[in-house]
Parts: C-alpha cells; sequence; structure tokens
C-alpha cells in the first residue's frame, strides 16, 4: 500500500492541541513529524531541510495559511512539496480558494483519522511519482528541457514555434527480436538507445518520445536554437555513424545487422506540455511532426536511410550534400512535397 | 448547558481509540492549559471591540473543542466566532460570561473521562 510508505511531513497550526493530535495521528502512520507554530516559522524550516508533505492551518498569527500557500506555491525549490491545508473555518470559499492557489487538498478540522491516512498516503505517492518524473526527465532530456520545465512549472499552454522534427525507427525489428532471445533484445534496445541520445543530445535535440524502437525528437524547441535544420540533418548522420560502429560489433559477434529509417522536417509546430498538471510530457504536434514521420516511413520505399523535407534541406547553410529525390505525395497528405536524401559517411 | 450531553460520546471514543488512552490524557491537559489563555484573549478582545482577535479566539477554542466532543461548547464558540467576523460585538458580552461558565463544566466532563 501506498499509504503505509513513511513521509517527513511538518505540521503547522498556531494551535497546540491541535498540532499534538494531528502530529500523533501521523506519527502512528509511521511518518517522521516536526511541527511549526506559525507560517512564518514553517517557512524558515521548510527552506532548511526536506520534507515531503505539509499540513497547513490558514487562522495563524504572523503568517496565515494563504500567505504561506503563496510563498510555497511560487517558490521554485519549494513548489512540488504537496500542501493539505486543515482548517475549521466554514463554507466553500476557502476551499475553493485553496485548491485555485495551488493546494493538494483540504481537510476539514478536526480530522477524521481514516481519512487523513487515505489522504495523506494519495498525496505522498502524488508526489513519489512527481520526483521520479523529474528523475526521468534529467535522465531522457537535456538540461535545457529540464530547467524549462521547472522553470515553467508544467505550464500547459502551447505556442507555435519553428522546429526541426526527427523521427527514427529500427527496421524490421520484429523479424530481428524474434529471433534473438529478450534479454539480446532489451540489451540491443538499450544500447541502440544510449547511442542514438548521445548522438541527438550532442547536436541540441531533445528526445521527446520513445516507443518501442521508434524515436521522436525535436531541434529548435523548446528552447529555440540556431541553425536547427543543420543540427538536425548532422544528428541524423551522427547516428547512421553510430550504427555502423554498432553493426562492426553485432557481426563480430556473429549477429545480424540493424538498419535504421530518418525522416526530418522543419516549419512551425505546435509545442508544449500535454497531460494534466500533475503529468506531463513535452510535445510537439502539428504538420511538420506528420511529415517528419511520413518521410521516414518512406525511407523504405527510397531504400535510402535519411530523407528530409525541401524545407530542412534549402535552410541547411553549411556543407552537407543532399541528393533530390523528386517530388513525392506523401501517404496521407494532400500537398506533394520535395524530398532529398542525405547520403551516409559524407562526414570525414 | 445540559451536562448529560458536554461530551459527545461517540467522538471522545473515537478520538481516544485513535491517539491511544495515554495520549489523549496528555492532549487534554494542553486544552486545559490553552483553553483559559484563549477564554481571556476573547473577553480582553471583547472589551477593545478587537473584532478580528475575538474571531480568532472563538474560532480556536471551537476547532479544539469539537475534536474533543465538546461538540455543544464548540457551537457557543462558533456564534462567538460569527459576531466576531459580522463584527457585532455589542450583544456579545452574556454569550462570553455563558462560555466561560460552560467552560467549567467540560473541564470537568473531561476530567472525569480522562481518569475513567
Amino acid at each position: 500500500m501506498p499509504s503505509s510508505s513513511p513521509g517527513r511531513l511538518l505540521v503547522v497550526d498556531d494551535n497546540k492541541v491541535n498540532r499534538l493530535l494531528l502530529g500523533r495521528s501521523l506519527e502512528q502512520q509511521g511518518h517522521s513529524i516536526e511541527m511549526a507554530e506559525n507560517g512564518r516559522l514553517a517557512l524558515e524550516m521548510l527552506h532548511s531541510k526536506p520534507f515531503d508533505l505539509v499540513l497547513l492551518d490558514i487562522e495563524m498569527p504572523e503568517m496565515d495559511g494563504y500567505q504561506v500557500l503563496d510563498k510555497v506555491t511560487s517558490d521554485l525549490k519549494l513548489r512540488d512539496i504537496p500542501i493539505i491545508m486543515t482548517s475549521s473555518l466554514e463554507g466553500l470559499d476557502s476551499v475553493v480558494k485553496c485548491i485555485e492557489m495551488g493546494a493538494e487538498d483540504y481537510l476539514i478540522k478536526p480530522v477524521n483519522p481514516v481519512l487523513l491516512k487515505a489522504r495523506i498516503g494519495a498525496s505522498l505517492e502524488k508526489k513519489r511519482l512527481r520526483d521520479q518524473q523529474r528523475e526521468l526527465i534529467k535522465k531522457f532530456a537535456t538540461s535545457e528541457v529540464a530547467t524549462d520545465l521547472e522553470t515553467s512549472g508544467f505550464s500547459l499552454g502551447g505556442k507555435f514555434v519553428e522546429a526541426t522534427v526527427m523521427f527514427s525507427d529500427i527496421r524490421s525489428f520484429t523479424t530481428i527480436a524474434e529471433s534473438q532471445t529478450p534479454a539480446e533484445t532489451i540489451e540491443l534496445l538499450n544500447t541502440y538507445y544510449t547511442l542514438m541520445f548521445e548522438a541527438i543530445s550532442d547536436e541540441g535535440g531533445v528526445v521527446n518520445q520513445m516507443v518501442g524502437d521508434g524515436l521522436m525528437s525535436i531541434f529548435g524547441a523548446p528552447l529555440a536554437q540556431p541553425n536547427h535544420c543543420d543540427h538536425a540533418v548532422e544528428a541524423a548522420l551522427d547516428m547512421m555513424d553510430m550504427i555502423q560502429l554498432l553493426n562492426a560489433d553485432r557481426l563480430a559477434q556473429g549477429k545480424s545487422e540493424i538498419r535504421i529509417g530518418i525522416g526530418i522536417a522543419s516549419g512551425q509546430v505546435i509545442a508544449g506540455y500535454t497531460g494534466t498538471i500533475r503529468r506531463a510530457t513535452y510535445t510537439c504536434v502539428g504538420d511538420t511532426v506528420n511529415l517528419a514521420a511520413r518521410l521516414e516511413s518512406h525511407t523504405k520505399v527510397v531504400g535510402k536511410p535519411i530523407l528530409i523535407d525541401g524545407a530542412t534541406q534549402a535552410a541547411l547553410t553549411g556543407t552537407i550534400k543532399t541528393d533530390p529525390e523528386g517530388i513525392y505525395q506523401l501517404k496521407g497528405k494532400t500537398v506533394e512535397v520535395q524530398v532529398f536524401s542525405v547520403p551516409v559517411n559524407q562526414k570525414g | 448547558m445540559n451536562t448529560q450531553s458536554v461530551i459527545d460520546m461517540p467522538t471522545y471514543e473515537a478520538l481516544k481509540e485513535a491517539m491511544g488512552a495515554d495520549y489523549i490524557v496528555e492532549v487534554i491537559q494542553v486544552y486545559f492549559e490553552e483553553t483559559p489563555q484563549l477564554l481571556s484573549n476573547l473577553r480582553e478582545a471583547l472589551e477593545k471591540q478587537d473584532c478580528e482577535t475575538f474571531r480568532r479566539a472563538a474560532h480556536s477554542i471551537k476547532s479544539t473543542s469539537n475534536s474533543f466532543g465538546a461538540l455543544n461548547f464548540g457551537a457557543e464558540a462558533r456564534e462567538l466566532e460569527m459576531l466576531g467576523r459580522e463584527g457585532k460585538l455589542e450583544g456579545a458580552a452574556s454569550k462570553v460570561n455563558a462560555l466561560e461558565a460552560d467552560y467549567l463544566v467540560v473541564k470537568q466532563a473531561l476530567e472525569q473521562l480522562s481518569h475513567a
């Protein structure tokens, strides 16, 4: 049961009887408790040591619960600590006000111990998930994205940005997976991901979707990046180099080679955090994203591993070579698109 | 106040069950220390016509008293809290007197229960 996992809790109440009663309930549930008798002290304690959850009274001298809630929710370091308001104020006004201000929950005093246990358990579990997600973001996103997430606070609003989108995929992955043990398949995927992430993030790209053996990456968002088209194509070429190294290794072990396909398109995308306020991922949607996915799929038809759209090709500023592959009516697109392939092994 | 209904027994028993018999005795002692101070804050605020302090003291008495099942006493405190909120302290004096008297009844009842 998640509710039995202990947490470090801060109980804030100016009334000693209330502090003792709440503190006792929480200690009996296995949590470690610290107490503060007013809002000012509570904030000092929150700044000096880590807490997993705060139980906050509203009516207090010096600094009331609303003021503390406001300070905590607008503080980058503190705002992920869930706050459960405890109050014997009557009426819905204060409940609504607290929830709107960012409180996690609201309990009416005297607090029923069973209800308390359930709510604390749920809040701690949510905090654990958020902490895990933060770790994942650090693992799977560049530090820029992690920082953007921290500062924007998962604001869910989308915006139009100019970016380059890349889709990549292992060819015939299912066949490969069927020819080896599950452990070998996972090992292959992990090696593949490590290599691809390195190539993409070295060029300032962000992997924002991983589905099976497929990756979606964005260049130029969430943080603007000059020459994002160049960076995306450079990353694609690096990815091909990495795959060649991986294949040399696999051949030496008597294993089959893997091949990948990469599709790249540039233009306007709608970028933003999607999901709920508690669980959000950064993503991009729009025609450019769809086009990149179609181009990746189209590599199978053309028989060349990297395909880019005309917009990406036109924006290239460096010495990257491209070959025109004509104009294609791509599946699911009404307009015709100019397609170019990028020859591999062109970098020294 | 009807002494038969000073303490709501289901509320008190549930709290005792949740907190433990020894612990509840300790907390009741703290209640006995804190409540006279709150009552004197209430009276002082009434004399100064300080509605905010009045309201806050009454609110605090209501909140802790309800925890122990002193629901009628809590309801009296609530009435005073409302008067404070509305800024109508004119007719509050007799109610403050009644609250002070009733506190002694609550205290006696809780003393008996905590020694039972």
